[in-house]
C-alpha cells in the first residue's frame, strides 16, 4: 500500500488568509506540516510555488502546489477522505461558493480600510459599508449554528477572519465595527466558530494577534494613507 | 394567487457582458437550453433582477427552476454539478480542477485592470498598464504551448477567459498602448483558435462593436 502524500501548507503567522486553510485541513481531519514564512522576506519555496501572486497560503501536496486560500478549501474537500465543507447539493453549493465570492470580493476592502484610515467622512463611509455587508451576513447566519448548517463548512471558513480577526483589528485600532448589540447572531456564530474543536487547535489566541498588529499599526496606517491621499 | 414557478432555465443577462458570454457558451457547450432575458442595465432594473440577485444586482444571474444562482464562475460550478449528464467543462482530477479554478478567478483581471485604461488618465493608467502586461504575460505563460489550457480540450479556463478577448482587441490595447499579438502571442493565437467553436463564435461580438460600447459608457459617465 502506497503511502499517503505529505501535506505542507505555507502560511504566515496571524495571516486571516492563511487560517482559512489551516481550519479547512483541521476539520476536514488532513495532518500537515505548516511552513511558517517572513512575508518581509519571501522565501524560495513560496516565490516558487505562487510566482503569480507570491501570498500566503499555498498549499504543497505531494509535488502539487495550490494557492489562492478559496481555491484551496475547494480543492481539500475533493482531494481528502473527512467531513464535508460543501453541502450535496448543486444550489446549495451555488449559495455556499456565492457567499465566500462576497465575503472574499465585497467585504474585505471596506472592512480594512475601515480599520486603518484616519478619522473622517471617507472613514465614516466605509464603516457604514462595512457594517451593511455586516447586516447582510447577520440575516445569512440567522436561525443556524453556522453558514455551513449544523458543522461548519466554507463559508464560516472564509468568514473566519471576522471571528477572531475583526476583534483583535477593533482593540489595536479602536474602532467598534462589529457590536453584539448591532450583530448578535453573527458574534455568538464567532463564538462557536472559535471554540470548536477543529478550529480552536490552529487559531491563533486574541493576545498573540494584538501583539502582531500593533507592531503593524502604524504601517498599516500608512498604507492607508497612501491609497486614499487625494 | 401564488405565482407559479417557471421550469427550466433562464439567463439573465445583458449583451455584450463577457460575463453573461462566459455562461451563454457554457450553455452551448453543454447542449443546454434556455431562455434568454436580456436585461436593461443603464436604464431602470428590472424587478425580476433585484429580486433575483438583491446583494450586487448585476448580471449573469441563472434561474433554474425559479431559484437564482449569482456570479459568472459560481454559475459555471453550477452547470457542471446540476447537469452532471452534460459535457463536463471542469476535469476529473481535483488538482487540475483547483488550477482551473485559479486560473479562471484569475481572468477577472483582465477586465479589471483593462476597465482602469480607459476609466483613468496619467499615472493610474501607466500603472494598469504595467499591470496589464503582468497579467497578459502570466496568462500566456501558463498557456504555454498548449492549445487550450487544460491541455487538448476547450475546457473552463477558456470560456471564463475568451470573453475578454474583444475588449483587449482593439479597445484595451489602444487605451494602454500595446500589443496582444506582441506581448502574450501564444495567447492570440489561442483566442482565434477558440474563435473555431460555434459556441465561441456565436456568442462573442467583434471587438470594434465592444469598441463602440464603451466609447458610450464613457460618454455616459463623463469621461474624457
Amino acid at each position: 500500500m502506497s503511502q499517503p502524500e505529505t501535506v505542507k501548507l505555507i502560511n504566515a503567522f496571524g495571516s486571516p488568509f492563511g487560517h482559512r486553510a489551516e481550519a479547512a485541513l483541521c476539520v476536514k481531519g488532513v495532518p500537515y506540516e505548516l511552513i511558517l514564512e517572513d512575508l518581509g522576506s519571501k522565501s524560495e519555496l513560496l516565490l516558487k510555488h505562487n510566482p503569480v501572486h507570491k501570498f500566503v497560503p499555498v498549499l504543497l501536496h505531494g509535488d502539487r502546489a495550490v494557492a489562492e486560500s478559496i481555491v484551496i478549501i475547494e480543492y481539500i474537500d475533493e482531494a481528502f477522505e473527512g467531513p464535508p465543507l460543501l453541502p450535496a447539493d448543486p444550489h446549495g453549493r451555488a449559495e455556499a461558493r456565492f457567499w465566500a465570492q462576497f465575503i472574499d470580493h465585497k467585504f474585505s476592502r471596506p472592512f480594512w480600510l475601515s480599520f486603518w484610515m484616519e478619522d473622517g467622512p471617507r472613514k465614516e463611509a466605509f464603516v457604514k459599508e462595512a457594517k451593511e455587508n455586516l447586516a447582510l451576513l447577520e440575516g445569512q447566519i440567522k436561525g443556524r449554528r453556522f453558514f455551513g448548517g449544523d458543522d461548519i463548512g466554507l463559508v464560516d471558513i472564509a468568514a473566519g477572519g471576522l471571528a477572531r480577526w475583526v476583534g483583535v483589528f477593533e482593540e489595536v485600532a479602536g474602532v467598534r465595527v462589529m457590536s453584539d448589540e448591532e450583530f448578535p447572531d453573527l458574534c455568538q456564530w464567532a463564538e462557536r466558530y472559535v471554540s470548536h474543536e477543529s478550529v480552536n487547535k490552529c487559531l491563533p489566541s486574541r493576545g498573540e494577534l494584538v501583539a502582531l498588529y500593533s507592531s503593524w499599526k502604524e504601517m498599516y496606517m500608512q498604507v492607508a494613507k497612501v491609497k486614499f491621499s487625494s | 394567487m401564488a405565482e407559479e414557478i417557471k421550469k427550466g432555465l433562464v439567463l439573465l443577462d445583458f449583451w455584450v457582458s463577457p460575463f453573461g458570454q462566459r455562461c451563454r457558451i457554457a450553455l452551448a457547450e453543454k447542449g443546454l437550453p434556455y431562455e434568454y432575458s436580456e436585461q436593461e442595465l443603464l436604464g431602470t432594473k428590472s424587478e425580476l433582477l433585484l429580486r433575483s440577485n438583491p446583494i450586487h444586482k448585476k448580471i449573469p444571474v441563472l434561474i433554474h427552476d425559479g431559484r437564482p444562482v449569482n456570479e459568472s464562475l459560481v454559475i459555471l460550478n453550477y452547470l457542471e454539478e446540476a447537469f452532471p449528464d452534460a459535457p463536463p467543462l471542469l476535469p476529473a482530477d481535483p488538482y487540475a480542477r483547483a488550477q482551473a479554478r485559479f486560473w479562471a478567478a484569475y481572468s477577472d483581471k483582465v477586465y479589471e485592470v483593462g476597465s482602469r485604461l480607459w476609466k483613468t488618465k496619467g499615472e493610474a493608467q501607466s500603472q494598469a498598464r504595467a499591470e496589464m502586461l503582468q497579467v497578459l504575460g502570466n496568462l500566456d505563460g501558463e498557456l504555454g504551448e498548449k492549445p487550450f489550457f487544460a491541455g487538448e480540450k476547450f475546457g473552463f479556463v477558456d470560456l471564463a477567459l475568451v470573453p475578454f478577448m474583444p475588449w483587449l482587441t482593439p479597445s484595451f490595447e489602444r487605451y494602454g498602448g500595446f500589443s496582444v499579438a506582441e506581448v502574450a502571442p501564444r495567447l492570440a493565437a489561442w483566442a482565434d483558435r477558440c474563435m473555431e467553436r460555434e459556441s465561441v463564435a456565436k456568442t462573442l461580438y467583434p471587438g470594434e462593436k465592444v469598441d463602440e460600447f464603451i466609447t458610450l459608457l464613457k460618454k455616459k459617465y463623463g469621461i474624457e
